[in-house]
């Protein structure tokens, strides 16, 4: 391996994650077929330092899924994570501990996510205590104020003792952060970070989240709002029943969408301004179940550009014909054509 | 348009009793008019009073809460006597989707049963006819009359929603509230709820109030806005007029805190919090946020001003207006 792939922070290749659907024992008597969700079917990415990148997707996706096997909260039936070059991807529950310090999740409900019995301080305190870091009390105070300054509670004296049900959402989402950010991570997993929050704060949680990128921290963003991703993230990969099926500049994405679900999901984000909104291009139906993945192409049955062979070809990734970057791939045959994903696998390696 | 407003509010306010003898002015004022086939979107932050207010126009509001002004569906003021007058209105007339609708649906009892109930109870339709009713109003959502038979558990997401909006729709109403139509949904199937909104004004003549916090789906899908703030409306008018000319700083923050796809200009978030509202507020309310305020505005309560036809505000910003015009 090259150094400068060393360079990353976060790679991911072919990653699998499939849930076993339960059919209870009634099922197991009936000796009814064993059903899978497949959430992740072969996803690949990578995040550098500094870099933000946004998985975007409507629900049951497997964006979240993504993540949550990424931070090994969710086992995978196969694929490589590395973490700074290492391999994470079998790691024991024990030899991971030093690691979740460096990757740190942010979640969408900053209602839930917080103790209602902690005060601010106890919320970012644990942490510290948990990974043992910081022994004394007193630099233990110390690391709390940093971080409360860091997501932007300054001055800190004012937030240090209070409980959440005192805080905005707004206020309880920079707390969650800062109990983050205590611990000196290297990547930030943010889940959804601003869906919950008004749209008035949501703007400031996401220029703290940009500011912390700018840092030198990476960030994996999972959202389902493209405008979001589109502002704020470096790389958008767009991802459909489990695959991510464009990815690439965010600019670019968003501006000349090469797959026609990126197309159609383009379409039909509301604009801000009512002179801009373009004619919504309306699939039908909604994301088909992951447990029965169509053949081929997983998106043929909604899609209004398909041809007969789309039903039959599993596209991979590739340089889109009409691609204006270098970076950006579709999984299309029909607007970036290429070898099959059963040929070079879904994240399209094996083609230089 | 010249047709008469079916919905007229006038001098709208609501109080809620708070424990210890204090209360929350939760609606401060709104008039506003929508007419037949109009969509308006009311528009703001959690706690604007965006719901309370459409909550009043139902007469569903708590008894907590007391309710002052003048509400008319079709010129007739339905506020006058409290329940006896607004409840032979109620779904007959305007109806609501509440927030969160197609996850209410009894989940032991069919759909079509669902939609039926209040056909019976308010006498429009019974029986075999009632039942062919809704065959009718779920095609007209958008789903096949045969799954009336269908529970909910077997209609996904966007299919509750259609049949909530079906069941809004059961006694045939001129009006329709909806609250957060879309919130919980993925954008594909928040452009094809959208989108039969839409259709249903369109076709139907079908009036209807949309209420979000999110501005971009009231670009797309509303004739008119209202934006709220602390109560009142503070801003109302075309759509393109209030994005291209919003006359209150408030509607300016709120696009500007809002990313657009393709956008480029920073999002920039608006600092603070809204006021609460079981307190007096002296001045402009929005003040302590306002990147524009200035001399009159924390102690003098600006006026409401008519910008242009059909084009209002309540900010200190346009008061030269009405100076530069011979009293």
């Amino acid at each position: 391996m090259s150094s400068a792939e060393h360079e990353a922070l976060l790679e991911v290749d072919g990653l699998v994650t499939r849930y076993p659907v339960p059919r209870g024992v009634v099922g197991a008597i009936a000796r009814r077929p064993k059903e899978t969700v497949h959430a992740v079917e072969g996803v690949s990415f990578t995040i550098g330092p500094g870099e933000m990148v946004a998985l975007v997707g409507e629900s049951g996706c497997g964006k979240t899924s993504t993540a949550q096997t990424v931070v090994r909260m969710v086992e995978s039936q196969s694929g490589v994570i590395r973490f700074r070059g290492r391999e994470i991807t079998q790691l024991s529950a024990r030899a991971l501990r030093p690691l979740r310090r460096e990757i740190q999740m942010i979640y969408q409900d900053p209602y839930e996510s917080l103790d209602p019995r902690f005060t601010v301080r106890d919320t970012i305190e644990e942490p510290l205590i948990v990974h043992r870091i910081a022994r004394g009390k007193e630099e233990r105070d110390a690391k709390v104020r940093e971080a409360l300054v860091r997501a932007g509670l300054s001055p800190p004296e004012l937030f240090i003792d209070r409980y959440p049900h005192e805080l905005s959402g707004g206020q309880r989402q920079r707390v969650a952060i800062a109990a983050s950010l205590v611990l000196d991570p290297k990547l930030l997993v943010a889940d959804e970070p601003v869906s919950m929050l008004d749209v008035s704060v949501r703007a400031g949680i996401l220029s703290l989240l940009d500011g912390l990128r700018k840092e030198g921290m990476g960030i994996l963003m999972i959202t389902h709002d493209l405008s979001t991703a589109a502002h704020f993230a470096d790389r958008i990969a767009v991802m459909y029943l489990g695959r991510i099926v464009e990815e690439g500049p965010a600019r670019e994405v968003v501006r000349n969408p090469q797959h026609p679900y990126t197309r159609a999901l383009i379409t039909v984000v509301p604009k801000r301004d009512p002179r801009e909104q373009t004619t919504p291009q309306i699939l039908t139906g909604e994301t088909p179940n992951p447990v029965n993945v169509p053949r081929g192409c997983r998106f043929h049955p909604r899609c209004p550009i398909a041809e007969p062979r789309c039903s039959e070809v599993d596209p991979s990734l590739q340089r889109p014909r009409e691609g204006t970057s270098p970076e950006h791939r579709a999984a299309c045959i029909i607007t970036a054509p290429g070898p099959s994903a059963d040929e070079v696998g879904p994240g399209g390696h094996g083609m230089a | 348009m010249n047709k008469e407003p079916v919905l007229r509010t006038e001098d709208l306010h609501v109080w809620f009793d708070l424990p210890g003898g204090r209360e929350l002015h939760a609606v401060q004022g709104v008039s506003l008019e929508l007419r037949p086939g109009e969509r308006m979107g009311l528009v703001g932050e959690s706690g604007c009073g965006k719901t309370t207010a459409i909550l009043a126009l139902m007469g569903l509001l708590p008894s907590s809460a007391s309710v002052a002004g003048r509400v008319y569906l079709n010129g007739e003021d339905v506020l006058a006597k409290g329940e006896e007058t607004v409840s032979p209105h109620r779904w007959n007339d305007i109806a609501m989707v509440f927030q969160g609708a197609m996850n209410a649906f009894n989940p032991v009892k069919t759909i079509g049963a669902q939609i039926v109930e209040p056909m019976e109870l308010h006498g429009t339709a019974s029986g075999a006819a009632a039942r062919a009713q809704v065959r009718e109003l779920l095609e007209l959502v958008g789903i096949s009359g045969q799954r009336a038979d269908r529970y909910p558990h077997e209609f996904s997401g966007g299919m509750r929603q259609r049949a909530a909006i079906a069941l809004a729709l059961a006694c045939e109403p001129q009006v329709l509230l909806a609250d957060e139509p879309t919130t919980a949904l993925d954008v594909m199937v928040q452009a094809q709820i959208l989108e039969l909104l839409v259709r249903l004004t369109r076709d139907l003549g079908l009036a209807m109030i949309l209420v979000t916090h999110d501005l971009p789906v009231v670009a797309q899908v509303c004739d008119r806005a209202a934006v709220m703030y602390a109560g009142e409306i503070v801003e109302m008018g075309e759509m393109t007029t209030i994005y291209h000319d919003p006359r209150h700083p408030y509607t300016r923050m709120l696009f500007a805190a809002t990313p657009d796809l393709l956008g480029d200009e920073d999002v920039l978030s608006i600092p603070g919090a809204p006021p609460r509202l079981d307190r007096e507020i002296v001045g402009c309310p929005f003040t302590p946020r306002c990147d524009s305020a200035f001399g009159p505005c924390p102690t003098t309560h600006p006026r409401r001003l008519e910008i242009a036809p059909g084009h209002e505000a309540l900010c200190h910003l346009n008061d030269h207006l009405v100076a530069e015009k011979p009293a």
